[in-house]
């Protein structure tokens, strides 16, 4: 033991080991803050949310700071609602009821169009149904009326998907028809439309028939853009799942790496120590092993039995076990147990096990830390690949399942590169840090690979 | 061909076969008609032969008796060794340890045994785990074999350390092999042997990986103890000019059998066998003028133990061979003059 | 006897490593001459510099090397000041070769033996693969390796046979000098006797010089005409043959002779107390004072090295003329 961390400071004279553990730190800080931050149930609730949870966000919006490196500023999301800004409403009590006087003024300076336009009501009445009026105000000083409907206590008007309205305009869509500017002194308007820049103002006139009775509206017009890692198609925040799928991506590499590797070992040991049949047998084992198609036997048992991300890890290590690690530590063993001490001490009288743990094991730990190291991503990557194949766990947000998203809604016909970019960025990255850590620690721990 | 003659006038009387008289004390270890095959399989499966590693050997040891084993590599004294410390099985013979025969020990008794017999070995560094420190590496003994508390576990180590003049103690027991030099690591797999106060010690080319400043240190140090505990030593080595100072008796050992017997003196003085005389002509003193004359040596290398040579093992390579005699028939020990017994047919009888 | 002018001649050779622990003083200012036909055996125990002397001469050196200085006179030329790719071609395996330790270990396993030995000739004299088959047929008979055994792979011979190969290797392009690092150490006493019969003929037939580099004092003197004693990176005393063996004159020589078992003779053997000293921070003055039995104030201060009855010693008990180096 005191062996292996009197070369911890050679380690560090490795500027590759150097990167290698400082963004391995980071991963695991970054898994360390998804846990605490975002509680697993937390998480499995929101990535499972539907149209309540995540209705306030665009739909395969591009992360926020992408609009940094364009000059053409795609539209924010902006959301205006009355239940958090009572200054927009004006209520004066009616005949019956109240009348009440919505307007929502904003200011529209981007390059383009935002794609989607809604208002959700939220009404209180005790019989009548309240009824509501929309109008819409352009910068230059034209009124658009839109739609005149009662509502419930909870009514969405899609803007955007009213075709009625769209007919009304002129054949343009909805967003872009309420937002081009038009022809210059009466003349064709601009091909293709260009954005009026300026003060827009929604107005929503309502009655309700009863006292008492209350609405609330909420006006989203609707970005391109939205936070650090943007949206996908159900409107799920994707930094939930990348933050998220680290730690799962860690824990799996590791469980993976470590139940994996030290079964091996172990295995090696007895093998190589006893020989005979044991070890033909051992050994006969391992072959057919690794003969067998992993990846088939994987999908058998995520399509007929379960998906849940504890039986594939367990199936993994399983499959893994009798593995080629088994003939690599197998090799060092047998050198190994040729030696003059093991010889002193069955002279001495130990016994087999004591052999096995006492002397051979701790022979081969140095040899095996950097095998270890540089197998973790590799687990890292199977746990993505079988999400990506359709067998990832469907409750747990990991890296995979979001390729797998994205790959399923043709993420990259669309054009939302960042959808696929983002987590396979991470998946590249973790997978580099451990290799370079694993390389500088093989370096160290095999003298023989070491430069002069 | 000027070669040293041996001096057959006084050895040239009847030949018998028998064995060494009894010594002083008791018999403490009785080797007897062993043979010690190994067999060589092809591709793992198919049987290809045996390699006939010790092929009968016999001889008794008594009580603190230090005797030396001399051969060159692949004469089976190795072998011999590890098969007296019970690492290998004899396929024939036995091998008779204060009157029981080790084969037939079961696993208790085993362990008794191995705990009586210390084992030196020629690589003192690759003779301990290089990641277990001195205290580690001495104590293993005492923990596989008895259940002395910590404290007399310490106590019996400082003891031997102290005997081996490893000190200050505290110094030595936290560092790792490679801290030490070979000489101190040679100390501390002495240390080890003593540990279990055996009664026989089994030192196999103890000093030849030592600088030449060094082995005679490590050898008077043996002897030491040898002496001090009343220890049987079997000393085995190829190197000649130490056994003078070291042993009562020296086997010389040619491809898997003793040819010579005899008490040191006897050996150096008057060799009995082709083979020993060659060895000793082989072996150098520091004098200027071995530069001017060449060795007189015998030809050739040690014969397969595959597929031995008939009749006396030696005969290719004997200057003196008897044509139709020593390349048909194996020789009996004869005995030349007391506690001396060569197995040649130069001193058949008449 | 020979010419005049000495074979090699060595001055002020040092070369010091650069490790994590701090600067290797391997070889610390070495001067010895070496005759035509002659052999010179440099004694020394582990950890004395005297492997790092031989790539020293033969500049076969790693990466991390600090210092490399002083001057090596072959023939009368100072072959330190040629550049790294002269030296291969002019110099190593044609006028110097090398019997490295273990060389029996690292013949190469997938060539057959006599392509190895011939392989210096075609590589540093161009010559055809046929003459210089015959070459190498030559050397092993020289050596003593029957003939057949020119058709087999390293492993199927004896390691005294292995031995025997690297030495014709070494011997095949006819070099003035030969460089032997350890040529016996892990062989048999009969094996080791047959080498050392086999060097003695080659030095007898054709007129080859010997650095023979050894620990084994008793058989070094099988080959020596002169002996020189290394201790701690330097050489503490060069004596011929029977002077040496006879009476050295150093502390340590008269120790390091003491040590050895006789097979002959009555002697008794002594020991050195303690351990000769760390290269990477040789103690100031003698090197030796620490384990000397005649050990006074002066030898606080380094001695220089003295000439006496034409043996060099570097010992205050041996005052007198200095040498020049």
């Amino acid at each position: 033991m005191r062996n292996i961390l009197r070369n911890m400071n050679e380690l560090f004279q490795y500027p590759s080991a150097i990167v290698g553990s400082l963004v391995v730190l980071l991963l695991v800080a970054v898994s360390i803050y998804a846990v605490i931050a975002i509680p697993y149930q937390t998480a499995i609730d929101l990535w499972r949310g539907g149209e309540e949870t995540w209705y306030r966000n665009p739909k395969n919006a591009m992360p926020a700071w992408t609009n940094f490196f364009r000059t053409k500023k795609l539209p924010d999301t902006l959301d205006f609602n009355t239940a958090t800004q009572p200054n927009l409403k004006t209520v004066k009590p009616s005949t019956l009821g109240n009348s009440f006087s919505i307007t929502i003024p904003f200011d529209f300076t981007y390059d383009a169009f935002p794609p989607e336009l809604s208002v959700f009501f939220t009404a209180k009445y005790t019989s009548k149904l309240p009824f509501v009026s929309l109008s819409w105000k352009t910068p230059d000083g034209r009124t658009i009326r839109m739609k005149n409907f009662s509502i419930t206590a909870s009514q969405s008007y899609r803007i955007t998907q009213d075709d009625a309205l769209q007919a009304k305009l002129g054949g343009l869509p909805v967003n872009q028809a309420l937002f081009a500017a038009p022809g210059v002194a009466g003349g064709p308007a601009p091909n293709p439309p260009q954005v009026l820049k300026g003060r827009y103002v929604l107005q929503i006139d309502g009655v309700t028939f009863q006292k008492g009775d209350d609405i609330n509206a909420e006006f989203i017009s609707y970005g391109d853009l939205y936070g650090l890692a943007g949206t996908d198609n159900l409107r799920r925040d994707l930094m939930v799942a990348l933050l998220w799928g680290t730690p799962v991506a860690l824990a799996f590499g590791l469980l993976a790496a470590v139940g994996t590797t030290f079964t091996q070992m172990f295995i090696a040991a007895v093998s190589t120590w006893f020989g005979g049949i044991v070890d033909t047998l051992i050994q006969r084992v391992t072959e057919v092993n690794l003969v067998l198609p992993f990846l088939p036997i994987l999908i058998m048992i995520g399509t007929f039995y379960s998906r849940s991300i504890w039986t594939i890890l367990t199936a993994v290590i399983l499959l893994s076990i009798f593995g080629a690690g088994i003939k690599t530590f197998r090799a060092v063993f047998m050198q190994t147990k040729e030696s003059p001490y093991i010889e002193a001490a069955r002279a001495y009288g130990a016994g087999s096990m004591r052999i096995i743990t006492s002397y051979l094991i701790p022979r081969v730990i140095p040899l095996l830390i950097p095998e270890f190291v540089v197998l973790i991503p590799s687990f890292v990557f199977l746990e993505a690949s079988l999400a990506v194949l359709g067998l990832g766990d469907p409750t747990l947000p990991t890296w995979g399942k979001i390729i797998d998203d994205a790959y399923t809604n043709g993420a990259l016909f669309q054009g939302w590169y960042y959808w696929v970019l983002e987590p396979s960025a991470l998946l590249m990255v973790t997978g580099l840090a451990f290799s370079m850590l694993g390389f500088a620690f093989d370096r160290i721990f095999n003298p023989r690979l070491r430069g002069q | 061909m000027s070669a040293a003659q041996v001096d057959h006038t006084d050895l040239k009387k009847p030949g018998k076969l028998v064995e060494m008289e009894a010594s002083q004390d008791n018999v403490l270890l009785s080797i007897q008609d062993l043979q010690v095959w190994f067999e060589l399989r092809r591709f793992g499966f198919s049987h290809a032969g045996y390699v006939h590693a010790v092929d009968g050997v016999s001889f008794d040891l008594h009580d603190g008796e230090a005797i030396a084993v001399v051969g060159e590599s692949g004469c089976g004294k190795s072998t011999l060794m590890k098969t007296i410390l019970a690492l290998y099985r004899p396929t024939r013979g036995k091998v008779i340890f204060e009157g029981r025969n080790i084969s037939e020990m079961r696993r208790e008794d085993l362990r008794a045994y191995r705990a009586k017999v210390g084992y030196i070995q020629q690589d003192p560094y690759g003779a301990m785990a290089p990641f277990m420190t001195i205290e580690q590496v001495l104590e293993e003994p005492l923990l596989i074999n008895t259940h002395a508390s910590r404290r007399e576990r310490m106590e019996r180590i400082e003891q031997v350390l102290t005997e081996v003049k490893l000190t200050p103690v505290g110094e030595v027991l936290p560092k790792f092999p490679h801290m030490l030099s070979g000489g101190q690591q040679q100390r501390v797999i002495i240390a080890r042997a003593m540990m279990l106060n055996p009664k026989l010690i089994v030192a196999d080319e103890p000093v030849s990986m030592l600088d030449a400043s060094v082995r005679v240190e490590i050898l008077k140090l043996l002897r030491g103890l040898q002496e001090s505990h009343h220890l049987a030593v079997i000393y085995v080595t190829h190197d000649l000019s130490t056994v003078r100072y070291f042993s009562r008796r020296i086997f010389v050992m040619y491809a898997g059998n003793v040819v010579e017997k005899a008490l040191t003196q006897d050996l150096l003085l008057r060799p009995g066998h082709p083979y020993t005389e060659a060895l000793l002509a082989g072996t150098s003193d520091p004098d200027a003028n071995n530069a001017k004359t060449y060795k007189e040596i015998p030809p050739g290398e040690p014969p397969s133990l595959i597929t031995p040579p008939a009749g006396c093992r030696f005969h290719p390579r004997c200057p003196y061979m008897i044509k139709d005699l020593c390349d048909v028939e194996v020789p009996p020990e004869f005995k030349l003059e007391s506690e001396h017994l060569a197995a040649c047919w130069l001193h058949r009888e008449r | 006897m020979g010419t005049d002018q000495p074979l090699l001649r060595i001055e002020d050779l040092v070369l010091h490593f650069k490790t994590t622990r701090g600067r290797v003083r391997a070889v610390d200012g070495v001067n010895f001459d070496l005759n035509f036909n002659e052999a010179v055996v440099v004694l020394g125990e582990s950890g004395c510099g005297k492997t790092s002397l031989a790539r020293a001469i033969l500049r076969l050196l790693p990466r991390n090397v600090q210092e490399y200085s002083g001057r090596v006179f072959l023939n009368g030329k100072d072959v330190m000041v040629y550049k790294d790719e002269e030296f291969r071609r002019s110099v190593r395996w044609q006028q110097m070769s090398f019997v490295p330790q273990a060389a029996m270990n690292s013949l190469n396993p997938v060539l057959k033996v006599g392509e190895q030995v011939a392989e210096p000739l075609m590589i540093h004299r161009g010559i055809s693969r046929d003459e210089a088959m015959q070459q190498a047929r030559r050397m092993f008979q020289l050596v003593g390796v029957p003939e057949g055994f020119l058709q087999r792979y390293a492993f199927e011979l004896s390691g005294g046979m292995r031995q025997r190969t690297a030495i014709a290797m070494a011997l095949v392009t006819t070099p003035e000098l030969i460089i032997l690092d350890e040529p016996t150490s892990a062989l048999d006493v009969l094996t080791q006797a047959n080498i050392f019969n086999v060097l003695k003929r080659i030095k007898e037939n054709m007129e080859t010089s010997y650095i023979l580099i050894t620990h084994d004092i008793a058989t070094s003197s099988e080959l020596a005409d002169k002996v020189a004693v290394m201790y701690a990176g330097q050489i503490v005393e060069v004596s011929d043959a029977q002077s040496f063996f006879h009476m050295p004159l150093h502390p340590y020589s008269q120790k390091l002779l003491s040590s050895v078992p006789r097979l002959r003779g009555d002697q008794e053997p002594d020991f050195i107390v303690g351990q000769p000293p760390s290269l990477l921070a040789p103690p100031t003055g003698c090197r030796f004072k620490a384990r000397c039995p005649f050990r006074f104030e002066q030898c606080d201060q380094e001695p220089p090295t003295f000439v006496k009855e034409g043996r060099l010693v570097k010992c205050w008990l041996h005052a007198g003329t200095r040498s020049e180096g």
